[in-house]
């Protein structure tokens, strides 16, 4: 498969903080990533520095093979949405989309008139005066109907209700599925994209802690539920991310998977396995990286190269009684 | 959606269920990726992900240029798989929960054989 984006030890320094420690990945062309963490994670300062619109501290970015800064070719073929759009004083969603349709070269006016009446925008209202919706939509149907072969999605649909988000992955998966293109969505809404997106893309502090296929990441984790001795004979021996107990049943979740015959005896002996969703997931991750952090490496990911995805065997000194190295494979 | 199994393979196993129940029959022409993908709200990647192992199983195959279609035998395919599982995924769990509440392998044939509609073994 092709890169399109290539990300060599960016560092991203401010004067009292570290956003980006040193991260590598590759987006491959034509997949949909979801750019998944915490607020203040690093997410929006990788996709400004990506789309030029920051510079690195340190490291290598190329896109489409090429430093994007200040760089018209690579640029043309980018778009970045963001939530924090900026438009001038009397600008209406008509001026903001002739705009996009001249910067745009693969820009398409059917389908931006077919999302403007999907989200009943008025076009004639100046954007100053339009709700919070109304302005999320204008920044979707831009990222939509640019068709740009790399598109970011910064969370520009917080402002969006469930519908119009419904309505927004309806038509992405529809006009992606149409005209395949490289699309970065980042999200704190994990479970709404997680179907959409291909690959996971987790950062957390400042450094990618996963880099999975959205299969593989699903199957990281396993949810054992039950009698709460019988659950610590399953769970000796492997990593433990989660934990919850109310009197004699126990729910834990550990990194891994269990094998048919694991699985048999688990069933046997009454306990039950509860899928662990991406969210789910994710969230028990971070909280448990987070736990581990004083003096721990997490999930060592300072060797977030290409081909690591950030998951080599952990060590970690959580307070999770009988953890060992565990593997995330 | 089960957050259980892969999200492809939940997708192949729909299709299956309807070939298995004659909604889509042999020889016809089998939803397309970008179908599945749109009805199911899933990535297209997935969806054909859960087509290729279709193909790969033999469910399924491909005619260039128009589309996915049953294969012949599919169904019977389905079937023998479905009945060699069977074992695994139906009687073992449920032997194990009639362990749980003290009922031995003869009373779970009785209930089994009540619940077909038949005479049960003993009074």
């Amino acid at each position: 498969m092709n890169s399109v984006i290539q990300v060599r030890n960016l560092t991203k320094r401010y004067k009292d903080a570290l956003a980006l420690d040193g991260v590598s990945f590759d987006i491959e062309q034509d997949a949909i990533y979801g750019l998944l963490g915490r607020n203040g994670a690093g997410k929006t300062t990788a996709m400004s520095i990506l789309t030029a619109q920051n510079l690195p501290t340190s490291g290598d970015v190329r896109v489409f093979g090429e430093n994007p800064y200040e760089n018209a070719r690579v640029l043309s073929r980018m778009c970045f949405v963001r939530e924090s759009q900026k438009y001038p004083d009397d600008a209406t969603p008509r001026h903001a989309f002739a705009a996009a349709r001249l910067f745009f070269p693969r820009w398409d006016q059917g389908l931006a008139d077919e999302l403007i009446d999907d989200f009943q925008l008025p076009l004639k209202r100046t954007i100053k005066k339009l709700s919070r919706g109304q302005l999320s939509a204008v920044g979707v149907i831009i990222g939509l109907a640019s068709r740009a072969e790399v598109t970011f999605f910064d969370e520009p649909y917080l402002g969006l209700d469930a519908v119009a988000r419904q309505i927004f992955y309806d038509r992405l998966l529809a006009d992606y599925a149409e005209v395949p293109r490289t699309i970065l969505l980042s999200s704190h809404l994990i479970d709404e994209v997680s179907n959409l997106i291909e690959r996971v893309l987790l950062i957390d502090d400042g450094r990618i802690i996963m880099d999975e296929s959205a299969d593989d990441a699903r199957a990281l984790a396993t949810n054992v539920v039950g009698d709460a001795a019988a659950v610590e004979r399953v769970v000796n021996g492997r990593e433990v991310i989660h934990r919850e107990g109310l009197g004699r049943v126990a729910s834990v979740t550990f990194l891994g998977r269990l094998d048919g015959a694991e699985r048999a005896a688990v069933v046997a002996d009454g306990l039950e396995l509860a899928p662990v969703s991406l969210q789910q997931l994710i969230v028990r991750l971070t909280q448990h990286r987070s736990a581990g952090r004083p003096g721990a490496d997490g999930f060592g990911s300072n060797n977030s190269g290409p081909d690591s995805s950030g998951t080599k065997s952990p060590t970690t000194n959580t307070s999770d009684a009988d953890t060992q190295e565990g593997s995330l494979r | 959606m089960d957050e259980g199994k892969p999200l492809f393979v939940q997708i192949a196993e729909q299709v299956e269920a309807s070939i298995l129940d004659g909604s889509i029959t042999e020889e016809s022409q089998a939803p397309s990726t970008n179908e599945l993908a749109v009805f199911h709200r899933i990535n297209p990647a997935t969806a054909a992900k859960g087509v290729n192992m279709l193909v790969d199983k033999g469910v399924l195959y491909k005619r260039r240029g128009i589309g996915m279609f049953v294969a012949p035998g599919a169904r019977e395919l389905l079937l023998k798989e479905r009945r060699s599982d069977f074992a695994e995924r139906y009687v073992q769990p449920l032997l194990a929960e009639a362990r749980r509440i003290g009922l031995g392998p003869e009373d779970v044939a009785d209930l089994v054989r009540t619940g077909a509609g038949a005479e049960p073994a003993k009074p």
